[in-house]
């Protein structure tokens, strides 16, 4: 099947990207190279084509008891404006996906989902909202997204867009009348940098990223870049560090998951949590420079006790580190493990997963 | 447009050779490096290890991704590039004066299987 392009795909072209797969869709990986694009977001400012994101758009009169039955976070009574980071998980505890509700008002939410999950995602609410009182709509291929991320954004988004965003705290959205549309700018994003996402029709989109870019404040970033920004200040990929299998516990992300309301998948992880997790992701940190990468084995005691789920050299540090799934007498800090790359065994420590510090607004 | 140095012997997973009498430099050639973006480590073997033609005796690795490297000829390492290790962008600012490592030569006549520049510049479409 061919992959889908994004409404910018035609800027990546003329920008010179190197193109991969990735979500069904073919993705700009790098413009300049992904170190100094990571750099640029960590020092300034650059813009990210997210517009393979999926957006689902739910309303009606139980639109909040619906969204909260299939949200681990808790929504309920939230202001408007209110932006919430969560998973839906299977009755089993293992994650569907992780997503972002937006609350926009009272009977509206706005639900931000990864495209690899799209279908999936989309069908598992369909197959929910049966029982309420909601209208489900997948406006994936309605919307363009892009994200913009670095310390300098606030600034250059108000000053060469003209869009006023300072007075938006972290993790809250609004909409602006704009052009004949309504669009969506929210203090959120993927880098841990400060920085906005926004959200609107396929040519806003286009002139959005022109503007920044042809400017030359806005440094163009891939997904390569995207991975190694998340990574550094231990935020999960799905499919690396969430899976159908993995759930939100052993993910470290159990204050995502409010088990003191119910939710699909609610008992499962109230009863993990109870008997206590048997495997979690924590960070390594090598001695030496070489990369433990997704997929490669972790040793100790002589016998495998995990597995690696995301891996660089950290570029912000220079240290080769990564997120790892392993048997959970093995996660205490400064736990002597061994991460195996290709022939050799390379020896390392237990860490924190946040391998760099959050530089976030609130 | 990749640099491609006359004299050398290249293979099609993109090493190099550069034959000294009875010894062999091995890199990864300038396409090779261009393509995997910046380096990030090299993972080298070490010396008095045995290498053969065809078979993996390292790998590159990029932010992104490690890419095996294969050797072109069989021998044994006589020398590895230390400089590498601290510094393994040399590989992308210069990958020619960058060898990885140096290896008697155990069969000199495998060169001629391997391709001259003209052959690999047709290789790689340049």
């Amino acid at each position: 099947m061919e992959n889908k392009r994004t409404c910018l795909y035609d800027k990546h072209m003329a920008l010179g990207a190197l193109i991969s797969p990735f979500g069904g869709f073919d993705m700009p990986i790098q413009y300049t190279g992904i170190v100094d694009e990571h750099n640029a977001v960590r020092q300034a400012c650059g813009i990210f084509d997210v517009s393979h994101m999926g957006e689902v758009l739910v309303t009606g009169a139980e639109s909040e008891k619906f969204v909260n039955c299939i949200f681990t976070n808790d929504i309920a009574g939230a202001p408007d404006g209110k932006i919430f980071y969560g998973m839906m998980c299977h009755p089993t505890g293992g994650v569907v996906d992780d997503l972002l509700v937006y609350k926009m008002e009272a009977e509206r939410f706005f639900l931000v989902i990864n495209a690899s999950n799209i279908d999936k995602d989309v069908a598992w609410i369909m197959e929910h909202a049966k029982n309420f009182d909601v209208t489900v709509e997948n406006q994936s291929e309605k919307y363009g997204e892009v994200a913009v991320q670095g310390p300098k954004t606030e600034e250059i988004v108000e000053r060469i867009l003209g869009l006023h965003c300072s007075d938006l705290a972290f993790y809250t959205c609004k909409e602006i009348e704009c052009e004949g549309e309504t669009i969506i700018i929210s203090r959120t994003g993927y880098t841990g940098e400060d920085g906005f996402e926004i959200y609107a029709s396929h040519a806003f989109t286009n002139k959005v990223w022109d503007k920044l870019v042809e400017s030359g404040e806005v440094k163009p970033c891939g997904l390569g870049c995207r991975d190694t920004l998340r990574f550094e200040v231990g935020l999960p990929l799905y499919g690396d560090e969430l899976t159908d299998d993995i759930t939100p516990l052993e993910a470290g992300l159990g204050m995502f998951a409010k088990l003191d309301k119910d939710f699909i998948g609610r008992d499962a992880l109230a009863a993990q949590k109870a008997e206590g997790l048997k495997r979690k992701i924590v960070g390594i940190e090598l001695k030496d420079k070489a990369i433990p990468r997704h997929g490669y084995e972790v040793e100790a005691d002589g016998k495998v006790i995990g597995v690696v789920t995301t891996g660089y050299n950290s570029i912000s540090t220079g240290k080769s580190v990564c997120m790892a799934m392993l048997d959970i007498e093995y996660t205490k800090l400064d736990t002597e493990v061994a991460v195996r790359i290709r022939k050799k065994v390379f020896p390392g420590v237990v860490t924190k997963k946040r391998f760099y510090d959050k530089n976030y607004k609130k | 447009m990749s640099t491609i140095l006359e004299g050398l012997y290249y293979a099609e997973s993109h090493e190099y050779v550069k034959v000294e009498g009875d010894f062999g430099y091995i890199g990864i050639t300038d396409y090779a490096q261009h393509e995997l973006g910046n380096v990030v480590y090299v993972d080298m073997p070490d010396v008095d290890d045995e290498v053969t033609a065809g078979e993996d005796f390292g790998a590159v690795e990029s932010v992104k991704a490690a890419s095996d490297l294969i050797s072109p000829v069989s021998g044994t390492v006589v020398e590895v590039n230390e400089a590498l290790n601290d510094n393994p962008e040399l590989v992308n600012s210069d990958p020619y004066a960058n060898w990885i490592i140096k290896v008697q030569l155990s069969d000199p006549s495998e060169v001629e299987a391997l391709m001259n520049a003209e052959a690999y510049k047709a290789a790689i479409g340049e």
